[in-house]
């Protein structure tokens, strides 16, 4: 497609000032990390001199490493269960006739309707009976169970040609290693997209964690975060900027990995 | 011991209505048996019933003498080939042979013997280590065909395998599967919509049509006394020509507009005088010199495939067609003489579609028996 020059530069200013507006207020902590808390104060964006000093004293006054090592587990426990659990459902969904299956598969997905704020007083409940406040599976377990995975999983686990299933059969290869051995391999990039999209919401998180959570052995680092906020009288802006900067390490290192895989994963295609 | 046999088997999905129904069949050993029928005729539906992969409603399948219609597929000791060739698109040729083969717990030694072997034999040794996705359409069909081989099951069943590949493939491959059936010795069920491939490739045929077993024999058979209007004119390419008739003072009258003069002694089968329907096969309408004609036609199309020429006429609503060997070098619109003889009309009757005689002489040269 070919463009005006004109419309072009018209495109290209707006892009870029929204690009802009989008970002600022990133851009903005990350500045505010480097700076000493009376430069925040006079309201400059551009630091005059670095400091690591904040990166330094978040640290050291608070376990963050602890939590990090938290978010990370728990993080990754809900991504594995949540991979699992969906694959096998969406499996079930897809690959065995039973009966009442759509109705079932409908049902499942009318769960997501359910917001999850409501169901957080009787998982408490749950998880209080069990005794896994203050634990990585009171922190993780509850969000084993997927309607959106299996959903997205179902859908691509669909596009499988079922004659492969059915050759399967007549050579006498069982549901469960069709399952592993060309099932999940087929679907290897639906579940990357799930498998990061799992992630960086569970290490989001917030509600969850506050609730399961009275101990800082097991908090996470959102909480983590909320915590450098309200400890202090007069907030240490540069403190807390730079923790948050840490925080969203992580996740963009998954995005810029998980994108690269991802696009792999798409590019490859089925055999029609 | 028959290898595979169906006792008055049916299929309904809703047990209203019959996808199939009372079908009676039994292959021999050894044989390459097809099933031919329009889509929708149930014929996928049979062989997938045969498979496993389709559960029996009532009737009897029994393979190698033994009941077997709850048998799971794996241990009905088959091999099947997909129309889309069903290979695992994630492994390679290599991987993709011997999948089946760790599930049926053959020794390494000789999975990779047996990998050798049919690999020669299809002339895939140098694509082994390719994914599917690398490979053409020819080749994959070639893989999937591998596969089955690969298994050692004495009974292949092959669903619509070339409907994929482009005609001049198609043509290789048919005789490439003959050959393989053949050197094997595999008993082969082959389902497919072209006819041209049932009569090519076939040591019998069943013609299914709605669910019913239309006929069953011996392509020429199929060819020369077909047993109902369908056979008559699903088999053969051009279709057999056909048209309404009556008789009546030792004459044939077609569409109302052809007239034959006829003995009875031509017809002894043939009591009834109306309701006729006649057919008569494209190759029997025959350039007659002039003088010699028995009707002369209105071309109205004409084609031109280099070693024949086919002749399309009008007679009453129908359009007939005659195929003469050579070329012909016929303008639309002439008058042609021809030559018919009784002897190539077949009588059917009109209501049911059943044949009341086949032609008493088939060939300009008789079918040779070696």
């Amino acid at each position: 497609m070919t463009t005006s020059l004109r419309r072009k530069v018209v495109f290209y200013t707006l892009l870029t000032l929204t690009a802009f507006l989008v970002f600022a207020p990133t851009f903005i902590a990350f500045m505010m990390s480097f700076m000493s808390n009376q430069e925040i104060m006079t309201g400059q964006i551009i630091p005059r001199s670095l400091t690591f000093d904040n990166y330094v004293q978040v640290f050291q006054r608070f376990p963050l490493m602890q939590y990090l090592l938290n978010s990370l587990i728990v993080s990754l426990l809900i991504m594995v269960g949540q991979l699992v659990i969906s694959s096998l459902a969406a499996y079930a969904f897809v690959f065995i006739d039973f009966k009442g299956r759509d109705l079932i598969f409908f049902i499942f997905i009318a769960t997501m309707m359910v917001p999850f704020e409501a169901s957080i007083i009787p998982n408490f409940h749950t998880i209080r009976d069990l005794n896994w406040i203050d634990s990585y599976p009171g922190l993780s377990v509850p969000f084993f169970a997927m309607a959106f995975g299996t959903f997205l999983l179902r859908q691509h686990f669909k596009q499988i040609p079922k004659e492969l299933k059915e050759a399967s059969e007549i050579s006498g290869i069982g549901d469960f290693k069709f399952y592993l051995t060309v099932v999940l391999p087929v679907a290897k990039s639906s579940l990357v997209t799930l498998g990061v999209y799992g992630f960086l919401t569970s290490w989001n998180m917030y509600l969850w964690p506050l609730l399961a959570t009275t101990d800082d052995r097991f908090r996470t680092v959102q909480i983590g975060l909320r915590q450098l906020q309200t400890q202090e009288q007069l907030n240490e802006w540069g403190v807390i900027m730079a923790g948050a900067v840490i925080v969203v390490i992580p996740t963009l290192v998954l995005l810029f990995v998980g994108q690269k895989k991802l696009q792999q994963g798409l590019t490859e295609g089925a055999l029609k | 011991m028959h290898p595979v046999e169906l006792i008055a088997v049916s299929k309904s999905y809703d047990r209203t209505t019959k996808v199939l129904e009372h079908i009676d069949l039994t292959i021999e050993e050894g044989e390459f048996f097809v099933l031919v029928g329009p889509s929708g005729s149930g014929k996928s539906t049979l062989l997938r019933m045969i498979a496993g992969l389709e559960s029996i409603t009532g009737g009897e399948l029994r393979l190698k003498g033994n009941m077997v219609n709850h048998l799971p597929p794996k241990d009905r000791h088959l091999s099947m080939v997909f129309q889309n060739y069903a290979l695992y698109p994630h492994l390679t040729v290599k991987q993709n042979i011997l999948f089946g083969l760790h599930a049926k717990k053959v020794k390494k030694a000789e999975q990779e013997q047996r990998l050798y072997e049919t690999a020669e034999m299809m002339g895939l040794t140098d694509l082994l280590n390719r994914k599917p996705k690398q490979l053409s359409g020819g080749q994959r069909q070639r893989v999937a065909l591998a596969r089955s081989v690969v298994s050692q099951a004495p009974l292949c069943l092959m669903d619509e395998p070339l409907s994929n590949l482009d005609a001049k493939l198609r043509a290789h491959m048919r005789v490439e599967i003959r050959r393989l059936q053949k050197k094997l010795g595999l008993t082969m069920i082959y389902v497919t919509h072209d006819q041209v491939e049932a009569m090519t490739m076939g040591d019998r045929i069943m013609v299914l049509n709605d669910g019913t077993i239309q006929q069953i024999g011996q392509p020429i058979e199929l060819y020369n006394q077909p047993a109902n209007l369908f056979v008559a004119s699903f088999i053969g390419s051009p279709k057999m020509n056909l048209g309404e008739a009556t008789i009546e003072d030792q004459q044939l009258t077609i569409e109302q507009t052809l007239q034959l003069p006829l003995s009875m002694s031509d017809i002894p089968q043939v009591i009834q005088r109306r309701n006729l329907i006649v057919g008569i096969r494209p190759e029997h309408l025959a350039y007659a010199k002039p003088e010699e004609a028995d009707l002369w036609l209105e071309v109205i199309n004409i084609e031109h495939l280099g070693n024949e020429t086919l002749l399309t006429f009008e007679v009453g609503r129908e359009l007939w067609t005659a195929k003469w060997l050579g070329q012909w070098l016929i303008q639309v619109g002439e008058r042609v003489p021809l030559s018919v003889s009784i002897k190539h009309f077949s009588f059917f009757n009109r209501d049911s579609g059943a044949l009341i005689q086949a032609p008493t002489e088939n060939q300009h040269l008789e079918v040779v028996a070696l």
